[in-house]
């Protein structure tokens, strides 16, 4: 492989100065936070940058805090810091569960869970959970600042809705009420999830009050339904029985193809496998 | 390609001792570590984070060096393979296990291995069996395979049992 094209690395002390600089470099810059994703496909020279943009240098994006009925998690947290976040495991135990799990401890040292989103790549764990969770990230740019869920902001294959001269600040997750329970659970063999899972119950004793269902990485963006969800809510022993068809609609609409990771059916097999393991460990 | 070559100057502590280099920001700290601190134990194989041959702790966390920009080693505490043995040859407990539980046989992945078993244990002192493989879980070994490598930290945990594999 070869080493890395020269480029250089600009230090912003602010959200505002990052996104002058990703302005001021045009398609020429890109936003650089852990690098675990970006350097590679810069290694394998898939993309070209002269400029990278260190958002690690703009203070206060490496923290996570409780506040307005949210989980806040800044750009620059890590995954390893989410992982070993009391808040976190308090508040969203399944988030710290998912992180614990992805990719290998060196990338979960230096890669950020804002970085995981915003590069869009289909392969995610985050991407898959927080889409479940009903997570909202902050972007901003010289024109303020907006709000988008995860559906919003993840288009496609590498494609997200965030502007060349935008930044990422962070992702807020609603705080789980006493009556939710979730699970995410992913197949894989390689270095990325060829499937994953999550599910997310609002539970009233015996009852389903609503569902969210989602199956990641087996299509370019993470894939739910309304239908699925409603499939998915009413009495417990309804919705087992019901499972199988929750599936089959779910895997209906991520639509995978054949690739590497396996076929398109067996893929379709696996959401059924996964979408009752989730819902066997969601309730237990 | 930007002609622009911007020179780091990077100042760091490199296994215990105050390192001054200039690098251009482009550069691994693999790269560094090897080519301008002629540190070659640490090693280069699949250059995209998935190996664990090319391990070194920063600031006590297992990073692939490999795709770790030096720029991000700047006043941090770096420990590579180098750093572990004392300055009179005593190897580090983790080295002198790897050599009796026979963990290695091509070598090319022990560096990263033991930086990672290294981590694992400041962390964690005594891990149980499923929380050494699930740690080690991103660090390949191609040859002697991860059984003697398992045991090999659980010796230095000192939870191995039996000098026989259950």
């Amino acid at each position: 492989m070869m080493p890395l094209r020269r480029f250089t690395i600009d230090q912003p002390k602010s959200v505002k100065e990052a996104a002058e600089m990703l302005a001021h470099h045009g398609e020429n810059g890109r936003l650089y936070a852990g690098g675990t994703e970006l350097l590679l496909a810069m290694k394998h020279d898939l993309l070209r940058y002269e400029h990278l943009v260190d958002v690690k240098t703009v203070p206060d994006l490496n923290t996570i805090s409780v506040g307005n009925n949210n989980l806040h998690i800044g750009a620059t947290v890590t995954h390893r810091a989410v992982e070993r976040s009391a808040e976190a495991r308090e508040h969203c135990p399944v988030l710290v569960d998912m992180e614990h799990n992805v990719a290998n401890v060196r990338v979960r040292a230096t890669g950020t869970l804002g970085g995981n989103l915003c590069f869009a790549e289909p392969h995610s764990d985050p991407a898959a959970l927080l889409l479940a969770l009903g997570a909202h990230v902050h972007v901003a740019g010289k024109n303020g600042e907006r709000k988008l869920n995860i559906d919003e902001l993840i288009q496609g294959a590498y494609e997200t809705a965030i502007a060349p001269d935008e930044l990422m600040t962070g992702v807020d997750i609603p705080l789980a009420a006493k009556s939710r329970r979730a699970a995410y659970m992913k197949f894989q063999i390689k270095e990325r999830p060829t499937l994953g899972l999550a599910l997310v119950l609002d539970v009233d004793g015996g009852n389903i009050k609503s569902a969210r269902a989602v199956v990641g990485s087996i299509s370019p963006k993470p894939a739910r339904s309304d239908q699925v969800d409603k499939i998915l809510a009413g009495s417990r022993a309804d919705v087992e029985k019901r499972l199988a068809d929750a599936a089959q609609e779910l895997a209906k609409v991520a639509d995978p193809v054949d690739d590497l990771e396996g076929s398109a059916e067996y893929k379709r097999h696996l959401v059924g496998v996964f979408l009752k393991r989730a819902f066997i460990k969601a309730l237990s | 390609m930007t002609d622009v070559k911007q020179i780091v100057n990077l100042k760091f502590t490199l296994n215990g001792k105050a390192v001054e280099v200039d690098c251009e920001a482009e550069e691994t700290l693999a790269e560094v570590l090897r080519d301008r601190l002629n540190l070659t134990g640490t090693k280069i194989s699949c250059e995209v984070q998935v190996c664990g041959a090319c391990t070194v702790l920063v600031d006590g966390l297992p990073v692939s060096s490999c795709t770790l920009l030096a720029y991000e080693a700047r006043g941090k505490n770096v420990t590579s393979i180098e750093g572990l043995a004392k300055p009179d040859g005593t190897l580090h407990p983790i080295q002198q296990a790897f050599i009796d539980e026979f963990a290695f046989q091509c070598g090319f992945c022990t560096p990263g291995m033991i930086l990672a078993a290294k981590a694992l244990l400041d962390e964690n002192p005594k891990p149980s069996r499923d929380e050494i493989v699930h740690f080690m879980d991103g660090n390949i070994c191609r040859c002697t395979g991860y059984v003697p490598i398992v045991r090999a930290i659980q010796k230095v945990a000192g939870t191995l049992e039996s000098k026989h594999h259950k």
